[in-house]
This record gives structure tokens, C-alpha cells and sequence, in this order.
């Protein structure tokens, strides 16, 4: 589903990449050029491919990058999956359990374009169930009504779009190739969740509350996806350089927020910002201050549901070692027989 | 001819409780394929079920929908299979509490899509026409449940001793739970009567095929029959069916005016 519109640095590399740092080597006269016709082939606007030279420095950033947007699909299951029991209507529940199926199915694709960097599923998922790699901060938030599963698709998976638009321009091919994927599907679900809450809105007064209240739960938290502000972003000018970022945290932030409004009005529901406001001479919406010590607390594992959402994940795995090693067995088995029949 | 509105709705309310119960798997599974592999199988089933009240509700008529059949019948108007609404935990009580076991759910879908194979197969010739195209599509999907269902049980009972060891726990538990299957309930006999039902007691030896050759791959013993027979089919449940139904209906009985 949806993305951090930039990399937070995972624990275990924090200390090496942004602590003290190595003198640079200097690179051979090889090295040289084949950082010479890398760089031209971004200029270009190309695409890397996997076995394709490229500096070490972007296969790591690319590899955190797309192993915290996997995990944040996975994660991403578990707030409207607990709705999943409770929906509605029969025609609710169905576009839910599709929608949870299709982030599953982004996070598959997502692990495989991690894994043509050299990295291995088990082990990001081991950085994930160690709390080294980061998910989304979006996800540590809880699902209170079932308005929440309306205003998650609606604003959560909007602002995803905005940020992975842009990617399906990554310059790293299998990334690029897999956002294309990823924003087909999410578009739609953009869509239905937007018209679960249109529905909504034009129903009873209870029905009308629910929404309400999800919007200004979420309002804030969708803001605060796209990242710390352009001036506190350091690493933003690196992945602008590498062709991964395309456009800046802020400038995805207003694009949201100008697209969101009206939207808004058709629904008929506020968005919780005093401060929100056309501004004539930008041609833009103003809007409040983010809380960015609350976001950051999150990031850091101290919002609501961090413990809950790691801790579920934590626990299917374990649970399920048992299964994972009845079907490896099983494999094992199999071949040993079409060996002594081969034999 | 029309199916009677009793046999739709035991046929509705199989689909739906099994696929609410596979839905509690969604990002708990042990690997990423089985949420989305138990996502689809659940989808699938609340796709059939919705079919099937959807034909139900136009036989009853009045103002009765899809939804007002599955959200506002309660525990002893349900028709499903007992089968259908365990928990996926060893057997005990309601209100104990276990861990979601994978060889209980997956034996479960065995067993079911064992039997959905023969019955949709079956229906595709009923007088009711709606319902045989609705077995039509069902039967397509119930054929990929099966497989997957089945390679699990191979998977686990042929793969380690734990998993041979819970896989034989789960076949030993549910496999009674299967007598329901044979038994006859009004509205089996009343759907058989006027042709757009089917003889159940006839799929009893394909099903039975179907069983023993997946247990003997799977390297695991079927149990003697017998032990109490089940009567969900009936509106007597376990004790389980209630609190599925109090979570699942929740929602929709807080705010019976709305639309959703």
C-alpha cells in the first residue's frame, strides 16, 4: 500500500552511515568509470537494473527503502483486517478482504524487487520481527470505527499515491515496475473507500459522526507521511540525485492537500485545521502545523499500536515455524523420492 | 422451479461462516502466500454466499436482501454445518481461549471443499436454474480450495512429526463433525423432492474416495466413525456459532436504519 515518502534510517544502520564517518576511499580508475556511466545513465533518465554496476550507497538506501515499503504492506493488513469480521454489509466486507488480498500481493512484489539487490526475504523479515527495519508510521495508529476503514482508503491510501507516482519513475527498474503495478490497484481501492464514506455521509446522523470523527483522527497522521519538512530532510538532495526521489516531501504534502480539499466538500465533512485556507497569490492551500514530535515518536516505536502491530507479527511467524518446516520437509521428501526413482 | 428458500440459505450460510473463519487468518498466517491464499478462499466463499441469499432473498421477497439474511437471523434461523463455524483451535469451549492452529483450518477446508466438489458438481443440474449457474462459478472455485487444502494436508501430514502429529489431532477431531453431511434435514428433502436439490447420501463414496486417498498420501489414519452427530444444518449449533455471529452482526444491528 503505501510508503514513507523518504527512507527512515533502519537501527542497525543508523550508527554506521550517519555516526562517524569512513574517510572516502578513493576510487580506482575501474571504479571510476563505472561510476562515471552510472551517473550518465541517471542524467538520462535510465533505468539500473539488478546486474547492473551501481554504487554501493544506493543499493543499500534502495534496499531499506523497499524492504520498509514491503513491511508497510504487511503491516498495513493488520488495521483493516480487524475490521474484516465486523463489516457492514456483505459488499463491504468483500472489498476489504480484496483489498487486504491486494496489499499482501504488493508486499510480495515489493520483497521480490528487495531481493534483486542481494537482500533475502527472511532476511528483512528478520529486521522487521527485530524492530530494526521500520514500516510506515501510519500503521501504528488504531482503527476505531468503520469509518476508519473508509478514511484509510480514502486519505492513507491517497497520500500512498501521491508518493508512488512519482516512483514508478524510480530510476532502479524493478522498483519502477512494481509501483506501476502497485498504483493500478491502488487507485481503485481510493476510489471504493472514498464511496464507502460518500454512502456514509448521505446516511444517518451516527453514520455521519463516524466519518467525522475518522477524518480527524487521520487527517494529521496522512499529512505527516510525506515526510519531515524539505529544510529538516538532508537525505531527500542524495535520492533526488539518484533519480529515486522525484519530488520533495513538501511539494507532495501541498499536492495532497490541494487535491484533498475539495474532495472534502463533496463529502461534506471538515478537515480538522483551523488554519486550512485558499491562498489567492500561491494559488495554494495554507495549512497548520504538523506535530512532528508525535510523528517522530511513532517512528521511534512509541505510538498507539506499535507494540500491537509488531507484536502480531512477531507472533504469526513463530506460531507458524511448525508449518514452514512441515512444507520444507515435505519438499525434502519429495525429492529424495523422484531422486530414487530417477536413480 | 425454485429451490426452497431453507435449502438456499443452508448452502448460504456454509459459504459465509467458513468464509468469515478464514478471514480471521488475514495477517496472521505463517507466510505471506497463506494470508493471501486464505483471503482469496474466504473471498470466494462470501462471493458464493452472497449469490445465494441474494437468489434467497428474491424467492422470499418483501424487504428482505442479501444483508437482512445474513445480519438479522439469529443462531437457531442459521443452517450451515456445524462443521463450518469452529473455531481454528483444538476443540474446547466458546469462551477458552487457544491459538489459531493451521492444521485445523486447512483440515476443515479439506473436508468441506471434499464435499462442495461432488455437491456443486451435482447442482449444476438443478431445475432451479439460478442455482445451478450459481454452482457453476462455485464449483470453479471450490476446485482450487480443494487443491490447495489438500497439498497442505499432504505437506503436513507427510512433513514433520509436530506437523504429522497436529494434522492427525485436527482429522481426528473434525472427521465427526463430516456424519452431518449424511444426515437428512427437511430442507435437503424438500429441495430433492421438487429437483433442484440433490441426494446427498448418493456423494458419500466419491467423498469417501477422495478423503482416504489424501489421508494415505498424507501418511495419517482416519478415525473409527462415529461419536455424536451434529444437527447444524438443523439450527442446533455448538456453542461457537454464537459469538461468530455477535461480532459478525455487530455493526449492522447498532444502526438497522443505515445503508452502507
Amino acid at each position: 500500500m503505501y510508503t514513507q515518502s523518504f527512507s527512515v534510517p533502519d537501527g542497525s544502520e543508523e550508527a554506521k552511515s550517519s555516526g562517524l564517518k569512513a574517510v572516502t576511499k578513493a576510487l580506482s580508475p575501474q571504479d571510476a568509470a563505472l561510476q562515471a556511466q552510472f551517473d550518465a545513465r541517471i542524467d538520462a533518465d535510465g533505468r539500473i537494473e539488478p546486474r547492473e554496476w551501481m554504487p554501493e550507497a544506493y543499493r543499500k538506501t534502495l534496499v531499506r527503502q523497499i524492504s520498509q515499503h514491503a513491511h508497510s504492506e504487511i503491516v498495513g493488513m493488520l488495521p483493516e483486517a480487524n475490521w474484516i469480521s465486523r463489516a457492514p454489509s456483505l459488499k463491504r466486507k468483500a472489498i476489504l478482504i480484496a483489498k487486504v488480498q491486494d496489499e499482501g500481493g504488493h508486499g510480495l512484489y515489493l520483497y521480490s524487487a528487495a531481493e534483486t539487490l542481494g537482500t533475502s526475504r527472511d532476511q528483512m523479515l528478520d529486521g522487521l520481527h527485530t524492530g530494526k527495519a521500520k514500516y510506515s508510521s501510519i500503521f501504528n495508529y488504531p482503527t476505531l470505527n468503520w469509518a476508519d476503514v473508509g478514511v484509510v482508503g480514502w486519505l492513507v491510501d491517497g497520500a500512498a499515491i501521491m508518493n508512488q507516482v512519482p516512483l514508478c519513475r524510480c530510476s532502479y527498474g524493478p522498483y519502477a515496475r512494481a509501483m506501476v503495478r502497485v498504483c493500478k490497484e491502488e487507485s481503485f481501492h481510493q476510489r471504493q473507500g472514498f464511496e464507502a464514506l460518500l454512502v456514509m455521509m448521505q446516511g444517518t446522523a451516527e453514520q455521519k459522526a463516524m466519518v467525522q470523527d475518522a477524518v480527524n483522527r487521520w487527517w494529521w497522521k496522512c499529512l505527516a507521511m510525506f515526510g519531515p519538512p524539505d529544510a529538516d530532510s538532508p537525505n531527500s538532495a542524495q535520492g533526488m540525485r539518484w533519480g529515486i526521489k522525484r519530488i520533495s516531501n513538501d511539494d507532495l504534502r501541498q499536492k495532497f492537500v490541494d487535491a484533498t480539499v475539495p474532495q472534502a466538500k463533496v463529502m461534506g465533512v471538515t478537515l480538522p485545521d483551523p488554519d486550512l485556507k485558499w491562498n489567492e497569490a500561491r494559488q495554494q492551500h495554507d495549512y497548520g502545523q504538523i506535530d512532528w514530535d508525535e510523528f517522530w515518536a511513532t517512528v521511534n516505536g512509541n505510538g498507539p499500536c506499535n507494540k500491537e502491530r509488531l507484536g502480531a507479527r512477531v507472533k504469526a511467524w513463530n506460531d507458524g515455524a511448525w508449518v514452514r518446516e512441515a512444507a520444507m520437509a515435505h519438499a525434502k521428501k519429495q525429492q529424495q523420492r523422484q531422486m530414487k526413482e530417477a536413480a | 422451479m425454485n429451490a426452497p428458500i431453507d435449502y438456499l440459505l443452508h448452502l448460504a450460510d456454509n459459504a459465509l461462516i467458513l468464509g468469515q473463519r478464514n478471514a480471521e487468518w488475514c495477517g496472521h498466517g505463517h507466510i505471506l502466500e497463506e494470508d493471501i491464499a486464505l483471503a482469496n478462499n474466504s473471498l470466494d466463499l462470501i462471493g458464493q454466499a452472497r449469490m445465494l441469499y441474494q437468489r434467497a432473498a428474491e424467492l422470499q421477497g418483501g424487504d428482505a436482501t442479501e444483508d437482512t439474511l445474513a445480519y438479522f437471523r439469529d443462531v437457531p434461523d442459521f443452517r450451515n454445518y456445524t462443521l463450518c463455524e469452529l473455531p481454528h483451535m483444538p476443540l474446547m469451549s466458546a469462551t477458552a481461549q487457544g491459538d489459531r492452529d493451521f492444521a485445523i483450518t486447512i483440515v476443515r477446508n479439506f473436508l468441506y471443499s471434499s464435499l462442495m466438489v461432488l455437491v456443486w458438481d451435482q447442482l449444476q443440474n438443478s431445475k432451479d436454474v439460478q442455482l445451478a449457474a450459481i454452482a457453476a462459478k462455485s464449483l470453479k472455485e471450490v476446485r482450487y480450495h480443494l487443491r490447495h487444502s489438500r497439498d497442505w494436508l499432504v505437506r503436513m501430514g507427510d512433513g514433520t512429526t509436530e506437523s504429522h502429529d497436529r494434522a492427525q489431532i485436527a482429522v481426528d477431531q473434525l472427521l465427526s463433525y463430516t456424519q452431518e453431511f449424511w444426515t437428512n434435514s427437511p430442507q435437503e428433502a424438500s429441495a430433492l423432492s421438487n429437483g433442484t436439490g440433490i441426494d446427498m447420501a448418493s456423494l458419500q463414496t466419491d467423498w469417501n474416495q477422495i478423503v482416504d486417498a489424501a489421508l494415505q498420501e498424507s501418511t495419517l489414519q482416519r478415525p473409527a466413525a462415529g461419536g455424536f452427530v451434529t444437527t447444524g444444518k438443523q439450527g442446533i449449533h455448538s456453542e461457537h456459532l454464537g459469538f461468530v455471529l455477535a461480532e459478525m452482526q455487530s455493526l449492522a444491528r447498532a444502526h438497522p436504519q443505515a445503508t452502507w
